[in-house]
């Protein structure tokens, strides 16, 4: 058997909670907090020890979906890849790059968000993205 | 947040408005029990006598809607007596005869009148803040929820600079961010009107350096809010919406409405972990990866960057969030090709001033406070230190308005909404942790009972309440820790979503939706 912890920020409120994620043999399997973590210095919420629980649930997505009649089925990542890219070329070639809009998330990483408004400013064309600050 | 999360224990004085430290922010609720603790006097503004008020020296319970004149009634006292701290408005700030002019006219009894808030504890609040050797503002989304949002936030820097609470420890102005990297996303520039470090998009030398940067033309003209890109939808002037990692029909104001705004979206893609509200709509669904499942860094409430580290491997076939972006923009003819998401960091550091010295290397142990302008730089704990970040703090009169809707005969009630302990936001999380979801299965309203005898309910009997946007359906607590005349659900739950009464008016600058108030009526229901 393989046990490993390895530390991360959590995934719930503005405080960022420092945190060791546990995983045995590739389920995790519990929190542990981070004593010199600056944040939480060895504390959790109940969210925070809960942390895992939600990452391998059996409802999460785990194949891309296209709606064919109605219904949501399961495709390939090519396929959801290319129609995805061609029904947002052919909005922006029929109505212009105003026309599309994007949300960014407060949950991404930052990585993620400032690659995704690079992706929207430079690749699409257009400024329109928010995200739920407001909300 | 001004200060940091830590320097909320060297506070003499702890204002707490807008806030359920408690269930929001635990783990800042704990700084200020410490504080408590330490000798620190702590101050309740809320109109619930939440978890911590329960420690508050004085807990006044505003009604919905009025924070602007109690704020402005705490700095008529301030003045009245002389509390001010003359020598920080005439050194750092300016306005400050505007604001002197306005605050005259609220008086406490005034501001009882508006704010049902007794004028001795108006005056007592004035006096502990203002006396305190370091005061501390802790506020949250019931301070900023508001079709007067950005008065309220204004009136709460007024009354720190006005006694000269500002760029010391155990100071600030302190917004707690809710979700784990708002202030990230805000960073990162997924708002419509500025790039990375809040650089606007209008600005020609900053719309010059990103295009040079990215090789490409860059619209100049901010683009849409979220309220926007909804009536966008809904006039055909938005043909497509792609949404990462939201689930709007669940969070937005007045949700059956945001339902029907998406319907007509000719194209709707959504990217997330779970099958949310929304992605039940969509066109396409991506299949993204969890926080445990990704390399990265998230900005918490007090701009500490801090790293995420992938501690497990994807679930099925869902793949990393930057991968898909890249791929993305990859066909519609914008190559990307980063490696890794510390590659990206490397770019975010080159073009954000605020970011300039942070690197993954830096961030081991215990991350890095932004502004972080250079490799040797240490970070920035407390901000506003020598001198104000725009020059002089600049005082606003504010007049207190009333909310965009009120009670009538029709609606008597006044409704507000919240976070509860367990879970977190439209529960996407929180609700398929089976830990937390055995705590708290299903929203209730919570309701006074002089209120609940009215109406013959009692805890657990269903009530429907229905406002101007629709109705749901939710079970009683009947409790004294709501005013009368005033009702509370939380938003977790899609089977009593608050957002379906919520009102969509908006603060007229920020655009953030008046979440904290409405008006419903109540009826048990059978």
């Amino acid at each position: 058997m393989e046990y490993k912890n390895i530390l991360t920020t959590c995934t719930y409120c503005g405080c960022g909670c420092n945190f060791y994620l546990e995983n045995l043999d590739g389920s995790l399997t519990g929190t542990i907090p981070c004593k010199t973590s600056p944040v939480n210095e060895g504390k959790l919420c109940i969210k925070g020890w809960n942390a895992h629980e939600f990452v391998q649930s059996d409802q999460r997505l785990t194949s891309p979906l296209i709606r064919r009649e109605g219904k949501l089925v399961p495709v390939s990542w090519e396929e959801a890849l290319d129609y995805t890219a061609s029904e947002l070329s052919s909005i922006r070639s029929e109505h212009g790059p105003d026309s599309l809009a994007f949300l960014a998330s407060a949950k991404a990483t930052n990585e993620e968000n400032f690659l995704f408004q690079k992706f929207v400013r430079a690749g699409v064309g257009t400024n329109n993205i928010d995200h739920c600050a407001r909300l | 947040m001004t200060n940091s999360i830590g320097d909320i224990e060297e506070a003499d004085c702890i204002l707490i408005t807008g806030s359920n430290t408690t269930s929001s922010h635990p783990l800042i609720a704990d700084r200020v029990y410490r504080a408590k603790e330490n000798g620190a006097r702590v101050i309740v503004a809320d109109p619930r006598r939440i978890h911590i008020a329960h420690i508050a020296d004085v807990h006044v319970q505003q009604r919905l809607g009025t924070d602007v004149a109690l704020l402005n009634g705490i700095m008529h006292v301030i003045l009245e007596q002389g509390w001010q701290d003359q020598e920080f408005i005439a050194q750092r700030c300016e306005g400050f005869q505007a604001l002197r002019d306005t605050v005259k006219q609220y008086p406490p009894s005034t501001v009882e009148e508006i704010t049902g808030v007794p004028a001795q504890d108006i005056e007592r609040i004035a006096e502990i803040y203002a006396r305190a050797e370091a005061a501390s503002i802790l506020y949250c989304m019931g301070i900023t929820q508001h079709t007067t949002g950005v008065d309220n936030v204004k009136s709460l820097a007024n009354l720190a600079m006005l006694t000269g609470n500002l760029g010391r420890p155990g100071t600030g102005v302190n917004p707690l961010r809710g979700q784990n990297n708002v202030q990230g996303a805000c960073d990162m520039g997924g708002l419509p009107n500025v790039f990375s470090g809040y650089q606007q998009v209008a600005n020609s030398d900053a719309n010059n350096k990103f295009a040079s940067a990215w090789q490409a033309d860059l619209p100049d003209k901010p683009g849409l809010t979220i309220p926007d890109m909804m009536a966008g939808l809904e006039d055909g002037s938005v043909q497509g919406l792609f949404v990462l990692g939201e689930n709007p029909v669940m969070s937005d104001p007045d949700a059956d409405h945001v339902g029907k705004a998406l319907q007509k979206a000719r194209f709707l893609a959504v990217q997330d972990i779970f099958l949310t509200e929304t992605a039940q709509m969509a066109h396409v669904v991506l299949p993204g990866v969890s926080f445990a499942e990704k390399d990265g860094t998230f900005t918490n409430t007090e701009r500490r960057v801090m790293r995420v580290r992938q501690a497990v491997d994807p679930v099925g076939d869902a793949r990393q969030d930057w991968e898909i972006i890249q791929q993305l923009s990859n066909r519609l003819g914008y190559p990307l090709d980063y490696s890794s998401p510390q590659e990206i960091m490397q770019e975010i550091a080159g073009l954000t001033p605020s970011y300039g010295g942070i690197t993954y290397d830096r961030l081991e142990g215990h991350g890095l406070q932004w502004p972080c302008p250079d490799s040797e730089h240490p970070g920035t704990k407390i901000l506003h230190q020598e001198r104000i970040a725009r020059g002089l703090g600049l005082f606003h009169a504010v007049e207190y308005q009333p909310p965009a809707e009120s009670v009538d005969e029709k609606y008597p009630y006044w409704l507000t909404t919240g976070r509860i302990y367990t879970h977190y936001h439209t529960g996407s999380m929180t609700r398929n942790s089976p830990t937390l979801e055995r705590e708290a299965p299903e929203g209730w309203m919570e309701i006074h009972p002089q209120e609940a005898q009215k109406l013959g309910v009692s805890t657990n009997d269903r009530v429907r309440i229905v406002s101007r946007r629709g109705s749901v359906e939710a079970a009683a607590f009947v409790t004294e820790d709501i005013n009368p005349g005033t009702v509370f659900i939380s938003f977790h739950f899609a089977e009593s979503n608050a957002n379906i009464l919520t009102n969509p008016a908006t603060d007229p600058v920020a655009k953030i939706p008046e979440y904290k108030v409405c008006a419903v009526s109540l009826e048990k229901a059978a």
